[in-house]
């Protein structure tokens, strides 16, 4: 029961961060209908922001947060401006919106190899190891500050998309882009927030996924896993990718527990087919139909 | 400026490439299909005939077609499984295949593991490789231009469409992810044979966005497209081999910048052909003629224009 209640705690604290990197490939869908694969590059890309910060200037680690979630939100929105505003001025279809996603992604993953290098970095070790105890129950400290960051960010979140006139809009434009338009909201400033917005969560999730594990170019390999829990969840739905976020940090924290944990990334993937096969659009997604 | 020995070693990568991404172009470029997990059938193709080849002994060009074979068997199972799915979710689930197909190469010591498969006979000269592409250039030439090939590309244009007039979609949308994960499959075997060595790293979800990009820079929907983006994207690496890792973020900066402004590709929906060739020199006098006849138009417009004002 102990095991089990232990594994519950971790795939919880591994979730959150998921969401928090699942809720910018959703945002993203959400408006423009692609799925947004230079996001991990730019999660990495937080990860160095925050190492570098900390190690460097030596900033304390909430204001590494800040600086690795406001560099994260600048990287995103310049990837905006340069590679899919010529796309989007020309209506092109989502395909070549993802290509060009790829190329971005190659982009920023080798300049950081040509200037940073290869090599593995580990953040400096500020919080002890040392961790909380209920009964036999152990608790990481690192593991429930990035639980509650990623909480309180999501709910940030959704303050700003229920409670604020651009959230209103960016909750129109998620309907009907087009529709939108007509009523006079911006598109161009709409795309900008969301990924200034899904930026800054990159950063945030980039930087405490590097604390958690390590730091290297490559690294958006893994989070790619988080695209994974937002197609679990139903592409471009906000509370699904939260869901799905969540349910695969569990299944990959039970699967190393319990199954074997070198099978661990295999059961992720597999788990993505059988979802799409079963449910086609995810557990919460948009329903696309065919164009007649 | 090249070493023949570093030149060939290019030109036969440039072979086992245009081998897959033939393949790919037609899922992607004539049918509409999109996939991120071409590497997976690639390494199904080079598992099957490496282990073959150094487990069994079996000879080189069977053991190169038992390749293809095998990943042509795994399409029928993926495609019964996600064909029905729709755009970006179709990709998606590719994907999935594509890095499932790694990590259970990845963990399967009976292949190796982590650590990969050596000791394949180095058999994969020029002269073989560069026999199965003009093979699979000439047979797709054909399927193109059949029936076959024509539904798909009606199946391409507009699904519901094509399904309404009769064609059968999952059909041929079936037979095109087939065809495709053969070509695929001989490609990875061709690839083990000319290394020597495979271990599942080579099979990254990065090998098979090369393959896509390679289909999209050189075009969609044209074999001759096809080959020269493959050749296009193989060389560049090479030719900026000095760079070192630079030469990767000129790739990518590459890709951003053909998307931004010419998505259609280098050569989409065009082909060149021994036939058209010839044709384009036949008629050049007549467009010559052609274009004097409407410059000549233009400048007596403007100059009736001018006379008016």
């Amino acid at each position: 029961m102990s095991q089990f209640l232990q594994q519950l705690i971790n795939g919880l604290s591994l979730g959150s961060i998921y969401a928090l990197m699942a809720v910018g490939y959703s945002l993203v869908y959400s408006i423009l209908n692609f799925s947004n694969f230079a996001h991990g590059s730019v999660i990495m890309l937080g990860a160095y922001f925050g190492f570098y910060a900390m190690t460097l200037l030596p900033l304390p680690f909430m204001a590494a947060l800040v600086v690795a979630a406001i560099g994260c939100g600048i990287v995103a929105v310049i990837v905006e401006r340069i590679a899919y505003r010529p796309l989007r001025r020309r209506n092109a279809p989502g395909l070549y919106f993802i290509i060009a996603a790829m190329g971005g992604s190659i982009f920023l993953e080798n300049l950081v190899i040509a200037t940073i290098g290869p090599t593995f970095k580990t953040y400096p070790q500020i919080f002890a190891s040392t961790a909380f105890k209920i009964g036999d129950v152990s608790i990481n400290k690192l593991d429930l500050i990035m639980f509650v960051i990623a909480a309180v960010s999501l709910l940030l979140l959704v303050f700003i998309l229920e409670k604020t006139k651009i959230g209103l809009a960016i909750r129109a434009s998620s309907y009907s882009s087009k529709g939108a338009t007509l009523m006079g909201v911006n598109v161009d400033k709409v795309v900008f927030v969301i990924f200034l917005l899904g930026g800054v969560l990159a950063g945030l999730a980039g930087m405490m996924f590097g604390m958690r594990f390590t730091v290297y170019p490559t690294i958006g390999i893994i989070t790619n896993k988080s695209f994974i829990a937002a197609v679990f969840g139903g592409l471009g739905s906000l509370p699904g990718a939260v869901i799905g976020s969540v349910l695969l940090g569990m299944i990959e924290t039970f699967a190393a527990g319990y199954v074997a944990s070198n099978w661990r990334d295999f059961i992720a993937f597999a788990l993505l087919i059988i979802v799409l096969v079963i449910k086609p659009s995810g557990l919460m997604g948009k329903i696309t139909e065919d164009k007649a | 400026m090249f070493e023949w020995y570093y030149l060939s070693g290019i030109l036969i990568l440039c072979g086992i490439n245009l081998m897959v991404v033939m393949g790919l172009s037609l899922l992607t470029g004539f049918t509409g299909l999109f996939s991120f997990g071409h590497a997976g059938f690639m390494a199904i193709g080079a598992y099957v005939s490496g282990a073959l080849a150094t487990m069994l002994h079996v000879p080189f060009i069977p053991a190169i077609l038992c390749g293809g074979l095998a990943a042509m068997l795994v399409s029928f199972f993926i495609g019964a499984l996600t064909l029905n799915l729709k755009g970006d979710y179709f990709c998606i689930a590719t994907l999935g295949f594509g890095e499932a197909m790694r990590l259970i190469f990845n963990n399967v010591q009976f292949l190796g593991g982590a650590r990969g498969m050596t000791g394949i006979p180095m058999k994969s000269s020029i002269e073989v490789v560069y026999v199965f592409v003009v093979i699979g250039v000439i047979f797709m030439w054909f399927l193109i231009k059949s029936r076959h090939g024509r539904n798909m590309i009606a199946i391409r244009e507009e699904e519901l469409a094509s399904q309404a007039i009769g064609i059968n979609v999952f059909k041929y949308k079936m037979e095109s992810l087939a065809i495709s994960a053969l070509y695929a499959g001989i490609g990875g075997a061709l690839w083990a044979f000319y290394l020597g060595y495979i271990n599942p790293a080579i099979f990254m979800l990065t090998k098979s966005t090369e393959l896509t990009i390679m289909v999209i820079i050189g075009g969609l929907g044209s074999i001759t497209g096809s080959i020269v983006g493959t050749f296009f994207l193989t060389f560049i690496p090479e030719i900026f081999r000095e760079f070192a890792q630079w030469r990767m973020v000129i790739y990518g900066a590459a890709v951003i910048f053909v998307m931004a402004v010419r998505p259609q590709g280098l050569l989409g929906g065009i082909e060149f052909s021994p036939t058209g060739i010839i044709r384009w020199f036949k008629t050049m006098p007549e467009r010559r003629a052609a274009k004097a006849a409407r410059q000549a138009a233009k400048a007596k417009a403007e100059t009736a224009q001018g006379g008016e004002s």
